[in-house]
This record gives C-alpha cells, sequence and structure tokens, in this order.
C-alpha cells in the first residue's frame, strides 16, 4: 500500500554526534542511520568523523573506522569487501549500493549519509530483515527443471545458449535493485521486485530448463510481474551493473509472445 | 529474547536521491489523473455547446479568464506529455531503450518534447483564433 510518511516508530529523532578523531589532520564526516532494538527509542542519525590518512577509500572502510575507533556498538553486514558477496548493500547518499565498492570520495558536497537498505523492517542500526526478499527468490523456483530423462554426463549447453545468460547470471542477490524499487516500497506483499524477476528471466531464458511454461503461468499476475511500472531505480542501484528493467520486459515480451 | 520486536521501518522516500526516470514515472502518473478532470472540463465544453449560446457563453468566460487559460494550459500539456511519456513507455514495453543513454535520452526527449508541443499549440491557437 501506498504509505509516503515513516510510521510513528520509525520516525528519525535527534542522534548523538560523536567527537572528532584526536590528532586527526583531515576528517570525513558520516552521518549514519542508528537504532537499537533494546532500548524502546526511535531510529536516530549519529554524526561521526573518520580520520582519511588514516582510513581505506571506500564508505565500508570509512564504517569499519568507525567501529574500531569510535563507536563499537554500530552494526552492520560485511564479508568480502570486493562486491562479491553483497552482505554490505545499503543506502549512500541516497542511493543503493555496496559499501565496499563506493568511495568516500565520489560522495559529493557533504557528509557521507548511510542508512540501510529502503522501507525493509530493520534489525538493527543498518541491518535490514530481508526474509521477504529471500522467499521471493525461492518463489521462482532458481534451479534446473526438466522432465526428460537425466543425461548421463551433464546437461549440454551450446556457447550460444550459455551467452543469453549473461547480464542475468551475475546477480548476487544484495537486494540493491528491489529496495531501490517504489513498485517495491508499496507493494512488496505482491510484487516480487527486480531481482527475484531478473532471476527469473536467467531461468525461462535458460536452453536446458524445461519448466518455461510453469515458470510464465507463475509470473501471469497482476503484481508478480505487472507492478513493474519501469521505473528504472533498479537497473540504476545495480552495484553488478545489471539490468532487471530489461529483464522484466523481456518477461513481458515473453508473456505476449506464448499468446500470439 | 522478550516477545516480538516492533520494528522500524527503513527510511525511503524520504532518502532516496531522485532520479529523472523516477519524476517521470511520477509525473506519468500525476498527469494520468490530471487527464480525468481535464476530460470533465472538455465535456463540459461540448454539452455547453450543444445546450445553446447562454451555455456556451458561461464555457467562454471561464476559459477567457487568467485561472481558465492556466487550467486549459495545464490540460494540453498533461495530455501531451502523457503522450509522449506513453509513447516512452511503448518503446520499453517492446524492448527498446534499456541502455543508461537511451534511458535517459527517451525521458529528456519525453519531457521536452511534451513542454515543445504544448507551446506550439498554444502559438498555433493564438494565431489562427486570436487569443479567444
Amino acid at each position: 500500500m501506498v504509505e509516503f510518511a515513516l510510521p510513528k516508530n520509525s520516525k528519525i529523532t535527534g542522534g548523538k554526534s560523536w567527537p572528532k578523531p584526536a590528532g586527526a589532520t583531515e576528517t570525513r564526516e558520516f552521518r549514519v542511520y542508528r537504532w537499537n532494538p533494546d532500548d524502546g527509542k526511535n531510529p536516530s542519525v549519529d554524526t561521526y568523523h573518520v580520520d582519511i590518512h588514516d582510513c581505506g577509500p571506500m564508505v565500508l572502510d570509512g564504517l569499519i573506522w568507525i567501529k574500531n575507533h569510535i563507536d563499537p556498538t554500530l552494526t552492520f553486514r560485511r564479508s568480502c569487501r570486493e562486491g562479491v558477496c553483497g552482505s554490505c548493500a545499503m543506502n549512500i547518499d541516497g542511493q543503493n549500493t555496496l559499501a565496499c565498492t563506493k568511495s568516500m570520495h565520489d560522495v559529493k558536497d557533504g557528509a557521507v549519509k548511510v542508512n540501510p537498505l529502503p522501507h525493509q523492517p530493520v534489525v538493527k542500526d543498518l541491518v535490514p530483515d530481508l526474509t521477504n526478499f529471500y522467499a521471493q527468490y525461492a518463489s521462482i523456483e532458481p534451479w534446473l527443471q526438466t522432465t526428460t530423462p537425466t543425461p548421463q554426463k551433464e546437461w549440454k549447453q551450446s556457447h550460444e545458449d550459455r551467452e543469453k545468460l549473461d547480464g542475468l547470471y551475475e546477480c548476487i542477490l544484495c537486494a540493491c535493485c528491489s529496495t531501490s524499487c517504489p513498485s517495491y516500497w508499496w507493494n512488496s506483499d505482491r510484487f516480487l521486485g527486480p531481482a527475484a524477476l531478473l532471476q527469473a528471466t536467467r531461468w525461462v531464458k535458460d536452453s536446458r530448463d524445461e519448466a518455461t511454461g510453469e515458470r510464465l503461468d507463475n509470473l501471469e499476475d497482476p503484481f508478480r510481474l505487472y507492478r513493474c511500472h519501469t521505473i528504472m531505480n533498479c537497473a540504476k542501484a545495480c552495484p553488478k551493473g545489471l539490468n532487471p528493467s530489461e529483464a522484466i520486459a523481456e518477461l513481458k515480451l515473453k508473456m505476449v509472445e506464448r499468446q500470439i | 529474547m522478550t516477545a516480538r520486536i516492533e520494528r522500524p521501518l527503513s527510511p525511503h522516500l524520504q532518502t532516496y536521491r531522485v532520479t529523472l526516470t523516477m519524476a517521470l514515472s511520477i509525473i506519468h502518473r500525476a498527469t494520468g489523473i490530471a487527464l480525468y478532470f481535464g476530460t470533465l472540463l472538455l465535456a463540459w465544453w461540448l454539452i455547453a455547446a450543444a445546450s445553446g449560446p447562454g451555455a456556451y457563453a458561461n464555457v467562454q468566460a471561464f476559459t477567457g479568464s487568467i485561472i481558465g487559460k492556466l487550467i486549459v494550459f495545464g490540460y494540453t500539456w498533461a495530455l501531451l506529455h502523457h503522450l509522449c511519456s506513453g509513447i516512452r513507455y511503448f518503446f520499453w514495453d517492446l524492448g527498446y531503450g534499456f541502455k543508461p543513454n537511451e534511458r535517459e535520452a527517451l525521458t529528456w526527449g519525453a519531457l521536452i518534447a511534451g513542454i515543445s508541443l504544448t507551446v506550439l499549440v498554444w502559438i498555433i491557437a493564438y494565431t489562427v483564433g486570436g487569443g479567444r
């Protein structure tokens, strides 16, 4: 449902301003969303100053520096620190991306504003609850489905057919795209969102898969697929440079093609 | 752990940087809604034209006033913008224009075409109709 304002318990109030690190010659201001499930308060935005000569260039480096040097309670997900795992997806400077591949120096003027992925329940600080997102991924049944007997060796695929999966298989399920989508914000209970639909396209286009009809049947729904209004935030957010908008358009075309 | 925690919702519209395609999507929806009211205006004009000179003069008086002119101008833009923007969606639904430069070009194109066509229509209307 469309709700422009945040619920009462989600409104951002106040926040602590932490002192500048002693002895730092050059600092960068970070404004980070905080919410602690244990203190019963509303979310807030804390201000930190990162010593940029003691810290790597990425936003994730900044967050780790804050956690190590200023505030060990700051909570966020991270793992690979090189754009492969998708753990550190968050909203930085108003756009969803991976903290590990986004340079803090690419954030123009003023503070580096860091928020959790938009319109998700917050577990703590920058950690969103992505249960629904993963359930939607599971609902498109992202595995090879066949009816013909399993071959003695592997399922073969020509180089040309394999190339059809380029731009689809690289998705790391970081949720940057889905949580950038206003349609997903208002209807995530029924709209599958760009990430799950990109993966649906990946399996529909796989030459080895034999469940194309069932896959399309499952998507033929005013919400699951057709809540996409080609807003394109997903394609702009994707840290891997993929284009969920285009993948969704391909799905919509396939829906029409099979009716002719 | 205690009972269920009331988790806050993370900020969305409040923090998300507005993109061109996002803004145009909102404007497409808004102009679509505006067209409903514009159509009422059109219906009023047609009904008045059918019912006689008195009723028609009322419409003329309204559309001749500053506010009336603004509304009719707005309606022209809403209609033409919605048309141009709709053609853009048509391209996308056919699977074209998804590359970053293409999508921006299409979106700027729809915005500029909508405004230019509106201005053009009004220039023609003034030259032909003499601003009536």
